[in-house]
C-alpha cells in the first residue's frame, strides 16, 4: 500500500514531508541520546533483513493466498520504537529511489503512513501495554496481532485521506476506506501472526540477543503527547500555509499564473461556478457523500456521473473541441522532439 | 531465478550504472537531487486533467538518459513492470467520473479518463526521474547528499549500513531459500511454518553478524561517530544545471507548449 | 615501543550460557613472533583472539599487550596496538567504499583529512588494492576483500596482527599472495588457523588448543611431526609433509600390474 507521486497533490506530499522529517529529526536525536553504539550497526543489518524478508512469499493457511512479512512491528520490538521508525524509513527510501516503489513527493507519506502507526502508536500504546516486561507466548501472540492490525489499519487510513485530500483520484472517501480496511484487517493478522511467531523462534533459540538487543526492557518512554503536539504543530503550520496557496484556489501555481498573465479568468470562474453546481447535484442526488465537500477542495466535487448534471450547466473544465485536437497534435509533436533531442545527445551506453 | 535474486540483481545493476565517468555522473550529488525533487513538485503541481502540459517534461529523464549514456530500454521496462498502486487507484477515475470533457468528432472521452491519462503520465515521469537520479548518482552519493543538506546523521549512517548490508543479507537469504527449493520438488508457495523458521534462523544470523560488525568497528577506534571523508563542491557546472533545469521546469509549467505547438500546426493545415 | 609482548596468565572464559570456552591459558608472545594457533573447532581459537583486543572480559586470569595490563582504562590504546582481521570479511568492510573503509580507523585516530588520504593510497598499495578504492565491498571477489580487510587494519598502523583464518575461502593462487604478502609484513602475527600448510610457511612457533587448554607450544615443524599430538587436537599433518601419493613409494598398496 504505498502511495505514489502520481497520487498526491504537493500540498499533501509536502505536508507529510514535513510531519516525517520532524520524527525523523526527533528519532535520531533519541537514538543518539538514550542509545549505545551497538545500535548503529544493528540498525542497518535489520534493515537489510526486513527488506530481504519482505521478498521472500509464503502461503498462508486455509487461504489459497500468499503473504510477505511487513516489518514495522518487529523492529519495534527488537530496537525501540526510535530506532525502528528510522530502520523503517531507510527501508521505505531505498524502495522508492530503486523500485519505484512510491516516489520522492510520496516517500513522505509512505514513512508516516508504515512507520510512525507501528512505532509510535501500535507498540507503545498496544503491544507494551499487553507484554509488559516478560511476556508469556500466548501474550506476545496476542501483543503482537493486536499492535499489527491497528497499525496497518490505521496505515490504510492514512493512505485513504492522503488519497483523498488530494484530489486526483476519483475514488469516494466512502468507497476508498470499505475497499482499503478490510484488505489491511486480514493484512494486520497475517502480519501479527508472522511477528509474533519469527519474535518467538528467535527469543527461544538465543533468548540473550533478544534481551541484548533491548527487547522487552523496560521501556524508554515514548512521550506520545509530545510527539502528537509536534506533528499537530507542523501539520498545521506546513498544511495551513500550502493549503492557503495550494487549497483554496484549486491549483496553487495555475492560480499565481492566472494572476500574473491575466488571461484566463473565465475559466477560473466557470470552474468555481461548476464546482458549486456539482456540489449541488451532489447533496441533492447522492446524500451519502454530502460530508466530503467540507472535507475535500472544490476540485474533487467531480465525482458525480453525467446524468446527475443538469445537461445545459458547462461541464469543467470546458474545453472547447478545437483546442483538445491542437492539444493532442501538439503533445504528439513536442514528445516527438523530446526523444529527438534524447537520441541526438545519446551517448554510448555505459560498459558494464 | 526467485524474485528475491532478480530485485537484487537490479539494486547491484543500477548502483553500476552509477559507477558511469559522464559529465552528469560527476556534477556533485546534491545538484542531481534538487533538480531531480523540483522536476517532481512541478510534475505533481498540475491539475489533476492535466495531460498535454505534462508531455514535454519528458525531456528532463530524457536528457539525462541521453546525456548519462543510461540503458533507455532498461529504465523504461522498469518503469512499466512495477506494479503500482496509482494505477490500482486510478482505474477507478474513468468509472467514477464520466462527465464528457472532451470531444473529438463523434468521439467522447470522459473527464475520468483524462485524469487517468493524467495519473499515468506523473507516475512514469516521477518514477522515472527517481530511477535516473539514482543510476546517474548511486545510492552513496545521494545519502551523502542528503547528510549535506542536515538530514540526521543517525539517520544517514544507518541508510548507509543498510545498503552495504542489503547485499550480503539477500545472498544469505537466497542462499537459504535455493536450499529450500531444492528439496521442494513441486510445493512452491511456502509453507507458513517453513517461512517462521527460515525468517527466524535469518534474524538470528543478523544479530550475531549486527555484532561481529559492532566488534570490528570497535577494534579501529568506533567511538559512537562514523566519519566519511568525502568533498563535495557546488561550482559552476552544479549552478548551471540546477537553474537551468528549473528554468526549464517554470516555463513548461506556466506556458504550454503542446497547446501551442498544436495550435500553430492545425493553424496552418486548416 | 620496542617491547610488543602478548602474554595471558591463567586465562579463563565462561560463555553466558555455561559453556567453558577457556580453562586456563597462559602464554607469552614476544616482539616480532609469528604464532599460529591452532585446533579442532570449538578448541577455543576465536575466544582467544577476542581477548587480545579486550572484546571479551576474562572471567579470571589476565592479559597483558605491551606495557599495560589490560583494562577498561586501557582499552583504547591496546585496540590501537593490536589489529585484528576477522574471519569473514564482508563484517569487516561496511562502510560504502573501499576508501571510506580504509579512512575509517585512521579518521577516528583524528588524523587530518590529508594524512588519511596518503595513509589509506599506502596500505591499499601495499596489498595490491590501489586500484579498488571507488569500489562498492561487494563488488569484489573473497580475495581482494581479504586484501582490503587487512589494509582496515594495517590503516591504523598496529604492532600486533592477530588474524582469524586468513586464508579460509580464497582460491589456490589468492591464497598464495596472501602468504606472500603476509611474509613482508614485520610485524607481530598471531594466526588462527585450520590451514597448516600455510603455519608451515609463515609460523616458527605453533600452539596448540583442545578444549579451552593449551597441549602444546613449540617449533612449527617439530610440532607437525608429533602425529599422536595432532590426532589428538582433530588435526593432521600438513600435506606437504604427508608421504606424496605419487612419487613416494608405497609398501601398503602395490602397484597392481
Amino acid at each position: 500500500m504505498h502511495m505514489a507521486d502520481a497520487l498526491i497533490s504537493p500540498a499533501v506530499g509536502a505536508t507529510m514531508w514535513a510531519a516525517t522529517a520532524g520524527l525523523i529529526a526527533y528519532s535520531a536525536h533519541k537514538v543518539q541520546e538514550v542509545l549505545n553504539d551497538r545500535i548503529v550497526p544493528l540498525m542497518g543489518v535489520l534493515g537489510a533483513f526486513i527488506f530481504a524478508a519482505q521478498m521472500i512469499n509464503f502461503s498462508i493457511p486455509a487461504t489459497g493466498s500468499s503473504g510477505h512479512l511487513g516489518g514495522g512491528m518487529i523492529l519495534s520490538i527488537l530496537l525501540g520504537p526510535y530506532a525502528a521508525f528510522l530502520v523503517m524509513a531507510s527501508v521505505l527510501t531505498v524502495q522508492a529511489l530503486f523500485f519505484a516503489d512510491g516516489g520522492l513527493l510520496a516517500l513522505g507519506c509512505n514513512i508516516f503512513n508504515l512507520g510512525f502507526f507501528p512505532c509510535f502508536i501500535a507498540y507503545p500504546l498496544i503491544f507494551r501495554r499487553i507484554t509488559g516486561t516478560a511476556p508469556a507466548p500466548s501474550r506476545l501472540g496476542v501483543a503482537a496481532i493486536l499492535a499489527a492490525i491497528v497499525s496497518l489499519q490505521l496505515g490504510a487510513f492514512g493512505v485513504v485521506l492522503e488519497t483523498v485530500f488530494s484530489g486526483i483520484s476519483e475514488l469516494p472517501f466512502r468507497t476508498f476506506v470499505l475497499l482499503m480496511q478490510p484488505i489491511h484487517l486480514a493484512i494486520g493478522i497475517v502480519e501479527g501472526l508472522v511477528t509474533a511467531a519469527v519474535v518467538a523462534f528467535v527469543w527461544r533459540a538465543r533468548p540473550e540477543i533478544v534481551n541484548a538487543a533491548g527487547a522487552f526492557q523496560p521501556m524508554v518512554k515514548v512521550n506520545i503527547k509530545k510527539v502528537l503536539f509536534g506533528l499537530l504543530l507542523v501539520a498545521v503550520i506546513t498544511g495551513g500555509a500550502l493549503s492557503w496557496f495550494a487549497s483554496s484556489h484549486p491549483d496553487g501555481l495555475e492560480w499565481a499564473m492566472l494572476k500574473t498573465s491575466g488571461k484566463e479568468e473565465l475559466e477560473s470562474a466557470t470552474r468555481v461556478h461548476a464546482a458549486l453546481s456539482s456540489i449541488q447535484a451532489q447533496t441533492a442526488f447522492l446524500p451519502d457523500y454530502a460530508f466530503k465537500q467540507d472535507a475535500m477542495r472544490p476540485g474533487m466535487a467531480e465525482t458525480v456521473p453525467v446524468e446527475d448534471q443538469p445537461a445545459d450547466k458547462p461541464a469543467w473544465p470546458a474545453v472547447a473541441p478545437g483546442t483538445s485536437v491542437s492539444g493532442l497534435v501538439g503533445g504528439a509533436v513536442t514528445l516527438a522532439l523530446a526523444l529527438f533531442i534524447g537520441i541526438a545527445l545519446k551517448r554510448p551506453k555505459v560498459e558494464v | 531465478m526467485n524474485k528475491l535474486s532478480a530485485q537484487f540483481l537490479d539494486i547491484g545493476y543500477s548502483d553500476t550504472l552509477a559507477g558511469g565517468n559522464s559529465f552528469l555522473h560527476r556534477l556533485d550529488p546534491r545538484a542531481k537531487l534538487i533538480a531531480t525533487l523540483a522536476f517532481i513538485v512541478t510534475v505533481v503541481s498540475f491539475d489533476k486533467y492535466a495531460v498535454s502540459g505534462l508531455i514535454p517534461f519528458c525531456v528532463f529523464p530524457i536528457t539525462l538518459i541521453a546525456l548519462g549514456g543510461l540503458p533507455a530500454g532498461y529504465l523504461l521496462k522498469k518503469v512499466l513492470l512495477v506494479s503500482p498502486f496509482a494505477i490500482l487507484v486510478a482505474v477507478f477515475n474513468p468509472l467514477i467520473d464520466r462527465q464528457v470533457l472532451v470531444r473529438f468528432g463523434s468521439l467522447a472521452i470522459s473527464g475520468g479518463w483524462v485524469s487517468f491519462i493524467s495519473i499515468f503520465l506523473r507516475f512514469v515521469l516521477t518514477v522515472t526521474a527517481a530511477l535516473v537520479l539514482i543510476a546517474l548518482t548511486g545510492f552513496n552519493q545521494v545519502c551523502l547528499a542528503m547528510a549535506k543538506f542536515g538530514m540526521p546523521r543517525p539517520f544517514v549512517v544507518q541508510l548507509l549500513f543498510f545498503f552495504r548490508y542489503l547485499f550480503v543479507l539477500s545472498e544469505e537469504a537466497q542462499r537459504m531459500l535455493r536450499a529450500r527449493q531444492l528439496r521442494s520438488f513441486d510445493r512452491r508457495a511456502m509453507q507458513w511454518g517453513t517461512f517462521v523458521s527460515l525468517a527466524g534462523h535469518l534474524l538470528v544470523r543478523t544479530l550475531d553478524r549486527a555484532e561481529r560488525i559492532y566488534l570490528a568497528m570497535c577494534s579501529r577506534g568506533f567511538d559512537g561517530r562514523i566519519r566519511i571523508l568525502r568533498r563535495m563542491k557546488i561550482g559552476l557546472p552544479e549552478t548551471v544545471f540546477v537553474l537551468g533545469w528549473v528554468l526549464v521546469f517554470v516555463f513548461m509549467r506556466f506556458y504550454n507548449v503542446p497547446s501551442h505547438l498544436g495550435a500553430l500546426i492545425t493553424g496552418r493545415l486548416s | 615501543m620496542s617491547h610488543h609482548i602478548v602474554e595471558t596468565a591463567a586465562l579463563q572464559y565462561t560463555y553466558p550460557d555455561g559453556t567453558a570456552g577457556l580453562k586456563g591459558v597462559s602464554l607469552r608472545i614476544s616482539h616480532g613472533e609469528s604464532v599460529a594457533l591452532v585446533g579442532e573447532n570449538g578448541a577455543g581459537k576465536s575466544t582467544l583472539l577476542l581477548h587480545l583486543n579486550g572484546y571479551l572480559t576474562p572471567t579470571a586470569g589476565q592479559v597483558r599487550i605491551g606495557d599495560y595490563a589490560l583494562t577498561p582504562d586501557t582499552l583504547t590504546a591496546v585496540r590501537r596496538s593490536v589489529g585484528m582481521v576477522f574471519q569473514n570479511p564482508d563484517d569487516q568492510l561496511f562502510m560504502p567504499t573501499v576508501f571510506d573503509d580504509v579512512a575509517f580507523g585512521p579518521l577516528n585516530l583524528g588524523l587530518s583529512g590529508q594524512e588519511v588520504e596518503r595513509r589509506v593510497a599506502q596500505v591499499l598499495e601495499t596489498v595490491g588494492a590501489g586500484h579498488l578504492s571507488k569500489r562498492p565491498p561487494y563488488k569484489l571477489s573473497q580475495g581482494e576483500k581479504r586484501s582490503v580487510a587487512i589494509a582496515t587494519v594495517l590503516a591504523m598502523s598496529p604492532d600486533i596482527l592477530v588474524m582469524d583464518e586468513p586464508t579460509s575461502n580464497l582460491d589456490p593462487l589468492s591464497r598464495r599472495r596472501l602468504i606472500e604478502l603476509l611474509k613482508t609484513f614485520k610485524h607481530t602475527k598471531i594466526i588462527a588457523t585450520h590451514d597448516l600448510d600455510m603455519a608451515l610457511d609463515l609460523c616458527e612457533r605453533t600452539i596448540v588448543l583442545h578444549q579451552g587448554r593449551i597441549t602444546a607450544d613449540g617449533l612449527t615443524e617439530k610440532l607437525f611431526q608429533d602425529e599422536a599430538l595432532l590426532r589428538g587436537s582433530c588435526l593432521e599433518k600438513p600435506l606437504r609433509m604427508q608421504q606424496c601419493p605419487v612419487c613416494a613409494p608405497r609398501k601398503k598398496h602395490p602397484v597392481r600390474e
